[in-house]
């Protein structure tokens, strides 16, 4: 087999400054400050007082913590922050754990049906959440599952998206590494998560960070399947600051900007490995 | 006991038979090395007896048991694979104790015996460098040393050194065999490398389009190919064959007479063969069993010899000169062949008739 490994190493230096250089990075510099914008606003925006907010200097008058201890010392905004979390989290170990078991069968294992169960799997790729929310809740209604922890999780748990993007990864380990595997003894579940998992962490760390930000910012369905407002996301939760009396922006814009804390801590901490592909190294030479 | 028997082994893809029906027995401690063509079938054979693969009809025997429906764990038998396959994640010393991952021996024991296999394979500074770092030849001796740990009844190699590059697989053929000769254990080795074969095995089996085509020792099968694929597969530069006529009692090849002519000299069509080594240039002996003409095409100066390519009334076919001797392209060379060097083939069906 040969493997060619992609070279991930970006190289800057001066001979390779080349006209379609220029252009590709004044077109990602205009998408960067676009995409910027808004954050910086809300960092600004969280630093004005109540009177300011509508002062759209982007350095605020008078910058000061206020907001953030008001918010912080809010036991509501807190118990939303844990909720998100966890459900987030637990969401995010179900998928890497359940979409790669899957995905690693359908990749590796010749089976009757094979084909049509990725194609089933795929297939629900094309139906929109919006479609799917109505059913969801009249089972949820059904089993008991409205207003609680389950009843936000359980659509997301396992993914036909992870699911495919597990299957192809595991399509590139070569079958060598598992049959190693196989003759020194392993049974199968083993060789899947002591062999196979690790050779596609770059895989399995960009599937986690995609779960987590998109838990995490999830609105839709938590504000449908949530009632109480202590079972609330964080999501759901800043937006009933708007539907209360005035919308308070700075106090939202205070939450925002601490609801994006962990979702840059997972990027930072798993983006290494999506970088370093490992794999190859272990073949020949 | 190790002894491995293959009994009517077959193989199947759906319609398609890849292996048609292998016996073979392979003696304990036997290093026996499985050759041919690339899509022979020997992978799927070494697969079977690994357990890698379903056996699809015969029996497969190691000991005395028949171990058709066993796991490859139940075999008790280690594998070698092409890439290696030792893992980017673990360390050496980890991937080399990985063989031992279901053994229940204590873990002092597993250092040991992790230690040991670093020692005899030259790796006992890398056990706690990643593999990344290491170059092909010790890579592949991590996937030995993971295969040895285990203590296996046999070792079985698929191509194992088709990734290195041709000097240290020269060397690594030598470590590989003198492995074997310590360890003492059954060998089944595949490759496509006629080299790799003739310099390690005990015994050699060809393989030919899911066939047997021969099994013996090197020389035998040097000495006496039983058809012309083995014999110009086994040998190299491959053994010239001539188109030769058969009539009278008498055998024209290149349109001279060879001496000394057997009696079973079959239908009439016929292949003599003559290695490269064995058709010299220069002015026939008297007792040169063929003697021809030929116009040189090419030549090959290697410093001990010198290789010449020739063309015999239309056929190419390459001779040896001493080393100083370098005839000039397109001039006409003698050249000939002692007797007992010249093999005889059926050309229809390829078989052999014999030596002359
Ligand atoms: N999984 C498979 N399905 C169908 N045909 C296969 C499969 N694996 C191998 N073959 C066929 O079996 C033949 C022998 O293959 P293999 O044993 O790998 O040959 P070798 O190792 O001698 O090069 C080849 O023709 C190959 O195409
Ligand atoms: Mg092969």
């Amino acid at each position: 087999m040969t493997a060619t490994v992609p070279s991930t190493e970006f190289k800057f230096n001066t001979s390779s400054i080349r006209p379609g250089r220029i252009i590709a990075w004044t077109v990602l510099f205009i998408g960067g400050v676009i995409m910027i914008t808004p954050l910086l606003f809300m960092f600004s925006t969280s630093l004005k007082s109540a009177g300011q907010v509508y002062d759209l200097r982007l350095i605020p008058a008078a910058p000061s913590f206020d907001n953030y201890v008001k918010v912080l010392s809010d036991g509501r905004f807190m118990r939303w922050f844990f909720n998100s979390t966890f459900v987030a989290v637990a969401v995010t170990l179900s998928n890497v754990f359940f979409d790669s078991l899957v995905g690693y069968t359908l990749a590796k294992f010749q089976f009757r049906g094979r084909y049509f169960i990725f194609l089933a799997i795929l297939s629900t790729l094309m139906i929109p959440t919006e479609m799917l929310v109505i059913p969801w809740y009249l089972m949820s209604a059904q089993l008991g599952w409205i207003d609680s922890y389950w009843g936000i999780m359980f659509p997301g748990m396992m993914t036909a998206f992870g699911t495919f993007l597990m299957k192809q990864f595991f399509e590139t380990v070569p079958d060598d590494f598992l049959e190693a595997a196989r003759v020194d003894g392993l049974n199968e579940f083993t060789i899947w998560w002591k062999v196979a998992m690790p050779l596609v962490t770059p895989a399995l760390s960009a599937l986690a960070i995609f779960t987590f930000l998109g838990n995490w910012t999830a609105f839709f369905w938590p504000l449908i399947v949530t009632n109480s407002r202590d079972l609330y996301t964080l999501p759901v939760g800043l937006s009933s600051f708007a539907v209360e009396q005035s919308i308070q922006w700075e106090m939202i814009m205070t939450g925002a900007a601490i609801a994006t804390i962990p979702t840059l801590l997972v990027f930072l901490v798993l983006q290494r490995y999506i970088v370093r592909g490992v794999m190859l190294a272990g073949l020949k030479g | 006991m190790a002894d491995i028997r293959l009994e009517g082994l077959v193989k199947r893809y759906g319609k398609a038979t890849v292996v048609h029906g292998i016996d073979l027995e392979i003696a304990d401690g036997e290093f026996v090395v499985f050759v041919g063509p690339s899509g022979c079938g020997k992978s799927t054979t070494l697969r079977m007896i690994a357990g890698l693969e379903e056996i699809s009809g015969g029996v497969l025997k190691i000991g005395d048991q028949v171990v058709n429906e066993y796991e490859p764990k139940q075999r008790n038998i280690a594998m070698v694979f092409q890439n290696y396959a030792i893992y980017p994640h673990m360390t050496v010393g980890q991937n080399i104790g990985f063989g031992l991952y279901t053994s229940d021996l204590p873990k002092a024991e597993k250092q040991k015996k992790i230690a040991e296999a670093g020692k005899i394979l030259g790796l006992e500074d890398l056990l706690d460098r990643r593999p990344a770092s290491l170059s092909g030849g010790q890579r592949q001796r991590v996937a030995i040393g993971r295969a040895m740990v285990r203590d296996p009844a046999a070792f079985l190699f698929d191509e194992p050194l088709s990734n290195l590059d041709a000097q240290l697989r020269s060397q690594m053929r030598i470590e590989i065999k003198r492995l074997h000769q310590r360890l003492g254990k059954t060998i089944v080795y595949v490759t496509h490398d006629q080299v790799e074969a003739m310099t390690m095995a005990d015994r050699i089996v060809v393989m030919h389009e899911g066939r047997i085509l021969q099994v013996g020792t090197p020389t035998e099968l040097y000495e006496q190919p039983v058809d012309v694929f083995t014999a110009r597969f086994i040998g190299s530069p491959s053994m010239n064959l001539l188109p030769a006529r058969a009539s009278d009692g008498a055998i024209i090849a290149g349109g001279a007479k060879i001496g000394g002519v057997p009696s079973r000299t079959g239908s009439g069509d016929l292949l003599v063969g003559v290695r490269p080594h064995d058709l010299l240039v220069g002015e026939a002996s008297a007792q040169a069993a063929m003697a021809l003409k030929g116009i040189v095409t090419v030549v090959e100066p290697l410093g001990s010899e010198t290789l010449v390519h020739i063309e015999v009334d239309g056929a190419p076919a390459i001779a040896t000169a001493p080393a100083k001797q370098v005839p000039a392209v397109g001039s006409t060379v003698d050249v000939w062949a002692a007797p007992g060097s010249l093999y005889l083939f059926d050309a229809p069906s390829g078989k052999s008739l014999g030596r002359l």
